[in-house]
């Protein structure tokens, strides 16, 4: 596995270089959302009770975050790779498929945990610290929701062969995904057929488990939501991984 | 003894266009290699497959007795691959890039080597530049430089001085050269046929995607027989040799032959007819001729 170090290595000072860009903007991003919305709508919504909507917020904000960083490390370090051609340096050493998978997706997953850990602490000014109620959950969709979109961002930065169709992808598929989840509300405030749909968008048990370690409070059962979110890692991955092994847009 | 490079019958088809076309070639360990032939040829294509760049359709290919498929960790470690295209990673600088290449090889602490091969190839005064500063020359030293900190017995060069300055040129042959004789087996393609013909032990020329001729260098270049002489005369030369003679806008008169004899005959006509050789200047037949004649004929 040393050739896996490597690329990790790589990977990582690849983001850490631009941290400005990498992880201080998305901390900002975060941090205006949850000074507008927070301002526009504390008063009120109280989404569950006893619940501030503030701090309803923040958990989501967090998500949202991680799963956008996570995305953009793999997907963008892939397409910046092949549109410059140094692809090839990491094409002919031999690294062999899973090296290559796990290296870009342990990258996606700390660059998702950063920024995530940087939301959190900026936001504990606005919030009251909060204590968490079950730690364990938020370990576990951190982690499963980083990998996910992790692994999704190496398929898109595989199967992407210029910047707008990454774009696309980012725009019409990952960005649908994680605000119609419920970052911003519950969805049982929504009408019963968008309820219905947004049962079937997996970012939604991601963020309604991550939630749940913070609130207390979940929308649906959390242990349903993590075998859902583990389901959708694992078929991702094995999905990266066929690709990977066929050469897919990567050997000719 | 086991082939540096073995090829046989390779195939390999992008959409409409057949690339390679049932290519066989087996490069010795040691040996200084030329691949030539027009753009297109399949020169690229032929490395890629060698490197797992491209997978091929059919044939087999081994890199020091390593299946490219099977075996690609190992076919891999023994080859050193400098890429056609000028590419580089602007995050770093040249001697970082050098450490993270030596990393996917799983070596970590390779910063001796690393230092005698900047040393070499002039990179030393650059190694804390970002490659973004690198001028077109400098990038191509790098590419050598990534090539080769692997130290692998076969080092694959695809074009490696288009667009690059003479000095340069020397340069990067003086080193290729030299690690040529310390053992390196070297597969060249290049459009200079001058650096074949003074670099390469042996040579394919390929074509379409077929070899249309493979032989030692000094072979092909018996192959031609185009000998050519530059004349300068007092006078015309008697009308029965103009048929022979071609006129050159500067007013020399040149003559082909295959053989010095006719030469001589020539000279000798010259003489009886009174015409006097003001000046004769003989070109030897090159790879370009030969490549010339066999592109045209293949
Ligand atoms: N990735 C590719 N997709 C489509 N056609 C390709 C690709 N790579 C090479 N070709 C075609 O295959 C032929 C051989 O190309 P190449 O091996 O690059 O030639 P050379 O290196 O000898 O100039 C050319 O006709 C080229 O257009
Ligand atoms: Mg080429």
């Amino acid at each position: 596995m040393s050739g896996f170090t490597a690329l990790f290595h790589k990977e990582m000072l690849r983001f850490w270089k631009v941290a400005v860009q990498t992880v201080v903007a998305p901390v900002v991003t975060a941090l205006l959302y949850l000074l507008i919305f927070s301002h526009v709508l504390e008063a009120h919504v109280e989404v569950y009770p006893g619940v501030s909507y503030t701090a309803f917020l923040v958990p989501g904000l967090v998500m949202m975050s991680m799963l956008q960083n996570a995305f953009s490390n793999s997907s963008s370090s892939l397409i910046q790779s092949k549109m410059q051609g140094n692809i090839v340096f990491v094409l002919l050493p031999p690294l062999s498929y899973m090296e290559f998978f796990l290296a870009y997706l342990w990258a996606a997953v700390i660059r998702g945990l950063v920024v995530g850990l940087g939301v959190w602490a900026v936001t504990l000014g606005f919030a009251s610290p909060q204590h968490l109620p079950h730690p364990g959950w938020l370990l576990a969709n951190a982690l499963l929701a980083c990998g996910m979109l992790g692994a999704l961002g190496i398929v898109a930065g595989i199967w992407a062969e210029k910047y707008d169709q990454l774009a696309a992808f980012q725009n019409f598929l990952i960005l649908p995904l994680t605000f119609l989840s419920g970052v911003f509300y519950s969805i049982h405030s929504l009408p019963p057929f968008w309820e219905a749909v947004s049962h079937f968008n997996p970012v939604f048990y991601l963020i309604d488990g991550f939630r749940y370690a913070f609130v207390g409070h979940s929308d649906a059962d959390p242990w349903f939501g993590l075998l859902v979110s583990t389901g959708c890692f694992v078929a991702i991955s094995a999905l990266t991984l066929i690709l990977l092994r066929s050469g897919y847009k990567l050997r000719h | 003894m086991t082939a540096a490079i073995h090829v046989a019958d390779l195939r390999k088809r992008f959409h409409s266009t057949q690339a390679l076309d049932g290519v066989s070639l087996d490069i010795q360990p040691g040996e200084f290699f030329g691949l030539l032939g027009p753009n297109g040829a399949g020169k690229t294509t032929l490395i890629s497959i060698l490197a797992g760049l491209a997978r091929a359709d059919a044939g087999e290919a081994r890199v020091m007795g390593h299946d490219v498929v099977r075996d690609y960790r190992q076919a891999r470690r023994a080859l050193g691959v400098v890429p056609q295209e000028l590419v580089h990673d602007p995050f770093f600088n040249v001697r970082e890039t050098l450490r993270i290449q030596s990393g996917y090889f799983g070596l970590r602490n390779n910063d001796d080597w690393i230092d005698e091969i900047m040393h070499h190839l002039d990179l030393t005064p650059h190694a804390g530049k970002n490659t973004q500063a690198l001028s077109g020359g400098m990038k191509r030293r790098l590419l050598v430089a990534q090539a080769l900190v692997h130290r692998p017995p076969v080092i694959v060069l695809d074009e490696p001085t288009a667009g690059v300055d003479v000095d340069l040129r020397r340069s990067l042959w003086a080193f290729v050269s030299r690690l040529n004789r310390e053992g390196h087996t070297v597969l060249l393609t290049t459009h200079y046929l001058e650096e074949a013909e003074a670099l390469c032990g042996r040579v394919a020329m390929l074509k379409a995607g077929r070899v249309v001729a493979l032989d030692a260098t000094r072979n092909l270049l018996k192959l031609t027989n185009e000998h050519c002489a530059q004349l300068r005369l007092d006078t015309a030369p008697p009308a029965d040799w103009q048929a022979r003679l071609q006129t050159g806008a500067d007013g020399d008169w040149r003559f082909s032959f295959g053989d010095y004899a006719e030469l001589e005959t020539l000279l000798a006509g010259l003489r009886a007819a009174g015409v006097q050789v003001k000046e004769m200047h003989l070109q030897e037949p090159d790879l370009e001729d030969v490549f010339t004649d066999i592109m045209k004929r293949a």
